[in-house]
Formats: structure tokens, sequence, C-alpha cells
């Protein structure tokens, strides 16, 4: 066993030395190694694509490593086993849960764990287990409920329970208030104090930097693919740390006060039935005006997907009315909205572009019908070429050219095509869902200054954003929507992280009605 | 061995590929002529002979490539939309039935009239049996796969119930065959006495065709579009319903046109081996072709190479002629691998 210069070999329950990990061209890790203390939560601080998932995913054996090694408590890892991983004591909690949602709290944790034909017998016992860990850490669940029926913090605590039950002793949480409100963050971070308290060793993941001040006791900063930084967190700062994870100094985003003007996108009544009979959006009142950014808060799946969805003419209203510009879009045809609405869709991989097509097919995608890119059902591919060349020069998109496969991008220079295919006509409404998860810095803040500039000129914009921080900055008003229903706006006087995060653990919404 | 997808394709793999593709099946296939006891450079070289060597053997590939030429288009425009069309045989005897139905006198026109109204109707007959499982698919979700191809059966046995009973050629000696089409719904031949007829040229032409409506049209952008992601084609206004559906109009109509060649300008009558397999080889070809309209014609001569020439080569050389039906499989087995490589790269570790 080697020795560490600063700590006896006892205190190191965690050692990557040299890891290396390339995919294609892209070298995902590039000679990673670090420690892990005893009792303490070193937090993985990185832009998204600097290479933490991709390092945790080694350690836990879903990939292996092209060079490196890694032991656990002073043991070799065997490389490419998550059961090797299990069984040294890893567990790790996945930013997308790994439940069986038609099971028990209490099936789910204990699931894979015991013999299949004796687990049954065990259920008293399994029972108490859970209760004594779910109190010693502060992660109150009820062990009889059925997954489908909890909240998304709530099924965070049973990861956790689970990989407490299996006596894991280093524990990785990869993002994990990534779905959380900022009360439920709280409580996560307590529960984390407690288990490094009894001796636990934590691997916090997370490119928010202001929760890995206040969580974590040492901080390693990826960027592309290597350690630029080990530091403790006592001493460091958000600005120090922001310029060591991206590079170089990070403009924050300002708006200047601008008086609003005419309501161009109003909402009212609104329903939305989903496929299973349960109402996606109820009763939804919105008024978006000219010359602001209308913000849209909420934990992810309460209803954003599916406003986005009618906002962008892909589903109609079960009741209620939706206007754009004073003209009646309740039943009308996407194209139409598409006309009239710059539209950024959350996913922009799966539905902002075809990722098979050339940039020039995907840049004429709403527009292919008229003049002046097609005549008499004739396309005119000279002309998408010359409007393909002024938005790639226009919004700064890196890319080989024109005629590159538009799967080949960053996902950044992606969120560039469609700024410049929705926004180069200077829509007057601009529709935003999550226009900046998973982007680099870089990117983001393209994409905030587009979005700032297009409320110069007097578009109306909405903002769906999970990124409670973003909102808070770019927004005139906030709506915040819970479990399908939105209530009143919030102007920038009144806007208060507490309240805020109140509102989108569902207070203040029962029973009540709303308006805009 | 690692497969990692490749950044980008450098443009020599799209010719090497199926070249590539193509000598590895003939690699396989001398295997198995070893194996029954021949020598293989000798059967290729009768295999070419017969499928090349002179002008009767050329004119035959020709005429054997004219209905794959339709059907691989079919299966190529359908594919390429990703509806998955395995009906071809079905949409081919549609086409031929609605030919034998109006060609065998019902309509006395002048040939100029009717030759395309032939054709017209024909594709017409083939679009709606792929309407029918199209829209089973964008409404229901019922898997095309399954009702096109069971569909084939289905029209089969039906073309069979038309040659024993209303179709059936009353002077045909009892066999279950229609009776010959009309001087003036018989396709010219190309070269006086030989077999190769129109059909070829309208083949190559439906080729072109489709080919520039790919290309150049809003229907080829809105087909591909919707093929490589129908969420996003939904996203950006297009009606993916409506689009399958001309894909279906398209395609069908493309299947049935190999029926209407071969009743009017080769068979001149309705038989239940009126096409021994084309709607499927049609698929092959698609394949072979790499979805490519142009391709297809290529890979249409290939196969029917293949064919034309093994039955030469049969007589001569005494390996049987399935041979044939081997080299043109492992040849589409051996392309998807060499698909495979334009877009992974391979690390042998």
């Amino acid at each position: 066993m080697t020795m560490s210069d600063d700590g006896r070999p006892a205190d190191i329950v965690l050692r990557l030395a040299g890891i290396s990990k390339r995919f294609g061209d892209l070298r995902a890790n590039d000679d990673i190694s670090l420690e892990l203390r005893r009792g303490e939560v070193l937090a993985l601080l990185g832009e998204n694509g600097a290479g933490k998932t991709t390092l945790m995913n080694i350690l836990f054996g879903h990939y292996v490593a092209d060079a490196g090694r890694i032991e656990a408590f002073g043991r070799p890892l065997l490389p490419g086993s998550p059961r090797a991983a299990l069984d040294a004591g890893i567990g790790m909690v996945h930013q997308h849960f790994t439940l069986a949602d038609n099971l028990t709290v209490q099936d789910n944790i204990v699931l894979g764990t015991e013999k299949l034909w004796s687990w049954r017998g065990h259920t008293a016992r399994a029972r108490a287990r859970i209760a004594n860990l779910a109190a010693d850490f502060g992660l109150a669940v009820d062990p009889a409920k059925r997954i489908a029926d909890l909240s998304v913090g709530e099924r965070q605590r049973v990861e956790i329970l689970k990989a407490l039950y299996r006596e894991a002793r280093i524990l990785i949480l990869d993002e994990p208030t990534a779905v959380l409100t900022p009360q439920e963050s709280e409580a996560l971070f307590a529960t984390l104090k407690k288990l490094v308290a009894n001796g636990l060793s934590i691997i916090f993941i997370s490119h928010k930097l202001n929760e890995v001040l206040a969580v974590s006791d040492r901080i390693v900063v990826l960027r592309q693919g290597r350690v630029v930084a080990t530091r403790p967190t006592q001493g460091a700062t958000s600005a120090d740390l922001a310029e060591l994870m991206v590079g170089r100094a990070v403009p924050m985003p300002k708006i200047e006060p601008q008086a609003a003007g005419a309501e161009l996108l109003v909402l009212s009544g609104v329903r939305l039935v989903g496929p299973e009979g349960r109402a996606e959006l109820d009763d939804v009142a919105l008024a978006v005006r000219e010359g602001e950014v209308h913000g849209l808060a909420g934990v992810s799946g309460n209803g954003q997907a599916a406003l986005a969805d009618l906002l962008c003419g892909l589903r109609r209203a079960d009741a209620g009315s939706f206007r754009l510009l004073d003209q009646d879009m309740t039943g009308a045809e996407t194209a139409s909205i598409a006309r009239l609405m710059g539209r950024i869709p959350e996913d922009r991989h799966a539905v902002g572009l075809i990722g098979d097509m050339s940039i020039t097919e995907n840049m004429i995608a709403e527009r292919y019908r008229a003049a002046p890119f097609a005549r008499h059902r004739l396309i005119d591919w000279r002309a998408a070429r010359r409007f393909t060349q002024d938005i790639i020069a226009g919004f700064d998109v890196r890319c080989p050219g024109p005629q590159a496969t538009t799967r080949l991008l960053s996902g950044g220079n992606m969120q560039k095509l469609i700024l410049g295919r929705e926004l180069s006509g200077e829509p007057r409404i601009i529709l935003a869902a999550q226009p900046t998860r998973g982007l680099d810095i870089g990117a983001v803040a393209y994409v905030h200054e587009q979005l700032l500039a297009a409320r110069r000129r007097g578009a109306g914009i909405l903002l769906i954003s999970e990124d409670l921080d973003e909102l808070l900055s770019l927004s005139d008003r906030i709506s915040v929507i819970y479990r399908g229903r939105l209530s009143a706006a919030l102007p920038r006087a009144e806007f208060d992280v507490g309240r805020i995060g109140l509102m989108m653990a569902g207070h203040g919404f029962d029973g009540a009605r709303h308006a805009a | 061995m690692r497969l990692e997808p490749r950044v980008e394709t450098p443009f020599y793999l799209w010719i090497a590929a199926p070249i590539a593709a193509i000598a590895a099946s003939l690699v396989i296939a001398a295997l198995l002529v070893m194996w029954a006891g021949a020598e293989p450079f000798a059967v290729f070289g009768l295999v070419a002979k017969g499928a090349l060597g002179s002008q009767f053997a050329l004119l035959e590939t020709l005429t054997r490539a004219t209905p794959l030429i339709f059907t691989g288009l079919a299966a190529a425009i359908a594919f390429r939309a990703r509806l998955w069309n395995i009906g071809g045989e079905a949409q081919l005897y549609g086409g031929a039935v609605l030919a034998v139905l109006l060609g065998t006198g019902f309509l006395p026109l002048p040939a100029p009239v009717l030759v395309p109204l032939l054709f017209i109707a024909g594709a017409f007959a083939g679009a709606l049996l792929l309407l029918g499982p199209t829209m089973l698919k964008t409404r229901f979700g019922v898997d095309e796969v399954v009702t096109t191809l069971l569909l084939n059966f289905i029209i089969l046995l039906f073309v069979s119930f038309l040659l024993e009973g209303p179709l059936k050629d009353p002077m045909g000696l009892g066999w279950p065959q229609s009776r010959r089409v009309i001087e003036a719904a018989q396709l010219p031949r190309i070269i006086e006495g030989k077999r190769l007829h129109l059909g070829f040229v309208i083949a190559i032409a439906m080729a072109a065709i489709v080919w520039f409506v790919n290309a150049r049209t809003t229907h080829g952008y809105e087909m591909r579009a919707v093929g490589f992601n129908p969420k996003a084609a939904r996203f950006a206004g297009m009606k993916v319903d409506w689009v399958m559906m001309k894909v279906a109009l398209f395609s069908g109509g493309l299947a049935a046109m190999a029926g209407v060649s071969e009743v009017t300008g080769l068979k001149g009558n309705l038989t239940l081996d009126l096409s021994p397999g084309f709607g499927y080889s049609g698929i092959v070809v698609a394949m072979l072709a790499m979805l490519h309209p142009l391709g297809v014609v290529a890979a249409s001569i290939f196969v029917a190479a293949m064919f034309v020439g093994a039955d030469a080569m049969s007589r001569q050389a005494g390996v049987p002629n399935y041979i044939a039906h081997v080299m043109v499989a492992t040849a589409l087995l051996t392309m998807v691998v060499g698909m495979l490589f334009t877009r992974f790269r391979v690390h042998w570790r």
C-alpha cells in the first residue's frame, strides 16, 4: 500500500490514480488522480462535459478506464464490475433514479440484498433496520409507500437509504440537487453532514458553486477531463472556483429595468389532460408581455413539459384558450404557431434538430415550404445555404460548414443553431424551455445574451427553467408551476429565494384559484 | 474488439464499403463452390459470362433487373422514411391484376393511351394496398412489418382465387392463368426480337424521378426528415402522418409498376409465378444500394446478373443455381457489416 504525503493510510478510503478514458478523439478523463478521506465530503466540481460523470462511471464499474487504477480501503478494485464496487462499500445515487415505481420503499431498498427465496421472511428485521437508518440520518420516508406515490425528494432519500442499507461506506451523489427545491436541498445537506460525522465518506458531484461551498470539505475542480485544482473549501470563493472551472472570468448576466408593453401571449383557464386521464395542466392563466422575460420556476415534472408542448403547438388544450399576438391559437396547427413564435425546445437532440441531416436541412425545417426556400414545391438549396451561412456567421456557430452533419456538433453549437433558426426572424414572442441545460458556461452566457437582446428589441420571452439562479437573474417576473397549476406572477421587486422555494414545494397552491 | 462511433465518414468508405462487401460475399461463395466440388474461379467466370458475356446474356440480365428496379425503389423510398414496407410482393401482384383487368380488352384504346393508363391504374392499386397498413400504423401503432408481410400471402391467395375463377383464361387448358393482354397493352421491345422491353426504360426513368423528388422537392425533404426524426419533424410543423401517407402512396405505386411491367412487357398474362419474390428481392436491392435511388439501378443489375449468370453456370458446371441466392444473401449480410464500418471505427484490442 502506498502512503500519501498528508495522511496515514487508514485515512484514505478511496484512491484513484492516473485514470484516463478516451471516447474517440475526446479525452473524457485525462490522468485523473484523487483521494477521498474518511469522514469528508469531497466535491467534484466541473462544467457539463468536464468528465465528472465519466469518472464516477469508471469508479462504479460502468466503464473500464483505458489507464489508471482504483483502490478502495487499500484494496485494488476490479475494473468494470458494479458488483465489485458495491461489495467494496461504494454506493451511488444517480441523477436519474433507479427505483422500481410499482414496488414499496422497503422492497426497493431490500431488493437484491437478500436471497430471492428468503427475503419475505426478513420483513420485520429489514423494516426495523430501515427505520433506524432513517431516524439516524434524517431520511424520513414511509417504508410501506409505493415509489410512484413519492415526491422526487423522497425518492432521493430512498436511493440514499438503499446505499446505506447495503452498508456503503463511500457514497457518490451525482448532481443530487438538480431535482430538489431549495428547502429539500438544505435537508439533504443536513443528512450529508450527519453521514460524514458517522465516518462515511462522500463524493458530491455538482456544477453549482454555492452548493459546493456550502456542503463540502474539499473541492476537486475538473476541466476538460483534467484535475485543474484541489483545495480545501475553507477560503475558496465562488469567483475563484468559477474561473478554475471555466478557465476564464465569467460575466454574470444582468437586466436593466424596462417598461413592459402589450400582452403578446395569453393563456386562460387552460386544462390539459394526459394519456392516463390526469390533468397535467389545470386552470392555467398566463400573460407574457412585450419587452419582458417571464420566468417559470418549478421542480422538474410539475407540468413544464406539458405547458411547453401546448405553447409549441404539439398538443392542444382540453379547455381554455390560447392567444398569440391577438390571434386565437387554441386549435392551431404547429406550423402556424411556429410562424409567430420563436421556440427553443427543451430537448435539442430529440426535438430541436434532426441529427442525421445537414445543418442547412435543419435550418430550413420550419420555412422550407415557402419563398425564398421553395417555389412550386422545388427547394432552392442555394438560398437555403446562404441563409444557413448567415446563421453560422451571425450566431458564432463552430462547424465545418453548412453541409456538416448536425449530430456531430457540440451541445453548445447545436443550441446556437436553434437560436439562429428561431431568433433570426426577430419573432415578437419567444418560448425558451430549459435553454441552457447541459451547456458549458460559455454557451450559457451566449444564450442569455441572445435572450436579453431579444428582450431589448421588445420581444416577450417565456423562460422555463429548473435553474432558479438563472430565473432570478434574467426574469422581470416569475410564476411558479406546481402539479400543473400556475401561481400568480411575482414582480422582480418581490423576488425571494425562500418564498419561491416554498411555492415550488406547493405552499400556497391548495384549492386557491390564480390569476396571472 | 471495440466499436467506436465515427465522428465523420470519409468519402472513400462510401465507395469502398459496398465493393468490399461484394468481395467478401464472393469469398464466402467460393468456399461453398469448393464444397460442392467445383473450381471457384471457373464457376465465377461462368457466372460472369452467363450474365454479361454476350448480347443475349446482357439483355437477359437487364430484363431480369427491370422489376427489381421498381421494387428496389419502392423499398428504398419507404425505408428512408422508416416505413418498413415488406409488402412489395403484394403490391406487385396488385399492379399485375389491374393490368390484366384493364388490359385484356376491357379498355379498347390505342397503345400510347392504354399503356400509361395501365401503369397509373396499377400504381394506384399498389398504393392502396400499402395505404391500409400505413393508416393502421399511424392511427393505432400497428406494426407495418407484420401487416405488410402478411398481406403478401393474402394477396397471393386472392390472385390464386382470381386465376381459378373470374380471371381464368377459358382457352388456358385448365391452367390457372389469365387471358393475354391485347396488342395495344403490350410494351414494345427495345431491340426487335429480344426480350428487353420498354419497362426497363420506364424503370430507369422512375429511378431518376425518385432521385429528383428526394433531392430537390419539399416532398423528398419531408420524407427524409420524418424518417430520421419524426419528433423533430413534428416540432418543425410537418404533418408526420400525412407525410407517411405520401410515402406509402409513392412506395406502393412503384412496387405495383413492377407487376404492370412484367405482365405487359414480358409475360403477357398473369400467372401465380409472375414474381419469383421480386418484392422481397427489392428489399435486398434497396439495402445494397444504401437506399440511394440511382444505386438501386446498379444493385438491381448486380442481383439480376447473379441470378441469370448462375442459371447459365449451373447448366455447365453442375453447381446448383441456388448458389446465386447464397451470394445475394451473403452480399446483403456483408453489406450490413460494411455499413457498420461507415458509422463505426473498429479497435482490435
